[in-house]
């Protein structure tokens, strides 16, 4: 029973380690739908050095604040090897404006330049631990496979694009393009939450 | 004297709705290190936030059924600052809202958030119950029966 029990107990850290990544972590791959309908998975990239993996979405206001510096955060990195793969999470049940209708829409209007995935299972969101949008997920490419090396906001001013003093998620990637470590791993935002399949 | 006028607001429950104070890091420190007999309910909420809007009358109801016992409801919005008149003052005054209401512009959330509860990852709704020293944190949409529950158990718990 105690020897059950230690095993559960193990069985249970297992489930708690991988249902969340930390910055150090190993990311999976995946492999989701495109708003062109193709499938894109992260080892399709055999040229990038890295990701910057967006939890956003349609409808909410601090994503859409955030919409074009994300763009611009692809434009500025995708040419250094660190492209922006942008993810839906949520349930287009819960949440209407958040459909791949309205994902495809979305994207054309405001011009896109990176693949725009729904993560219809939620597992993505679910493995990596995506609490709300945006939320930013740097991985970087390494012996040891693809690392989590950056969690958290985009800069520290949601209203004001020109107020930002900190550019969180950009001071990590120039930390991972001058090879070094990443010198602030981790940041929170506020956000919108993750809209949940109702089960 | 800003914090002086902002605890004047905070402690009458006759708040005009109309009049929503925007309140700094230090205002909300301030608030939530209030140690006295009354029981705070501290929800973080913003305007166009669906499950926040969802839960809202049940905080509404919390505070007309507690008019005349020591309990408050503050209402922190976080909607954009610049979005006061335009959105937050439309909606509370539409909405009738009585609890007390305040909008926070706190700068860079990632030297915040961590200091209200490290355990929040930053969405919202989030819920802080203040009481005699004790609190607990939820983060999530509450139910009216869980809002209950955590009253309660907020009630019992030892410091």
């Amino acid at each position: 029973m105690k020897q059950f029990s230690l095993a559960l107990v193990a069985l249970l850290l297992s489930f708690g380690a991988s249902a969340q990544y930390k910055t150090g972590d190993k990311a999976r791959d995946f492999k989701l739908k495109n708003i062109d309908n193709k499938k894109v998975s992260l080892s399709q990239y055999k040229q990038a050095k890295g990701f910057i993996v967006v939890f956003t979405c349609n409808h909410c206001p601090w994503s859409q604040a955030y919409e074009q510096r994300i763009i611009d955060l692809d434009k500025k990195y995708k040419p250094l090897g660190y492209p922006v793969i942008a993810i839906n999470p949520n349930d287009p049940d819960v949440q209407p404006q958040d459909s791949f209708e309205e994902m495809k829409k979305r994207a054309k209007k405001f011009g896109y330049t990176f693949p725009y995935l729904v993560d219809e299972g939620q597992d993505v969101t679910r493995d990596y631990g995506a609490s709300r949008t945006p939320h930013v997920y740097i991985l970087n490419k390494e012996e040891a496979g693809l690392m989590v090396r950056y969690i958290g906001a985009i800069d520290d001013n949601t209203e004001h694009p020109d107020q930002v003093l900190q550019h969180y998620a950009e001071e990590a990637l120039q930390d991972l393009l001058e090879g070094t470590y990443v010198r602030n791993g981790n940041t929170k935002a506020v956000g919108c939450t993750i809209k949940w399949k109702k089960s | 004297m800003r914090i002086f006028l902002l605890l004047l607001l905070l402690s009458t429950s006759a708040v005009q709705a109309q009049n929503i104070p925007i309140i700094t890091q230090a205002d909300l420190y301030t608030l939530l290190a209030k140690n006295d007999d009354t029981l705070r309910v501290v929800n973080f909420w913003a305007t166009w936030c669906g499950p926040c809007v969802q839960e809202l009358p049940h905080f509404e109801k919390l505070q007309r059924n507690h008019h005349d016992k020591p309990l408050k409801v503050i209402l922190v919005s976080l909607d954009f600052a610049s979005q006061l008149q335009k959105r937050v003052v439309p909606f509370v005054k539409k909405r009738k809202l009585t609890s007390t209401v305040v909008l926070f512009d706190g700068g860079d959330p990632n030297q915040w958030i961590d200091r209200v509860e490290p355990r929040w990852s930053g969405s919202i709704p989030a819920t802080l119950f203040l009481y005699k020293g004790k609190r607990i944190f939820y983060e999530g949409q509450l139910s009216e029966p869980e809002l209950y529950q955590y009253i309660q158990k907020i009630k019992k718990q030892t410091p």
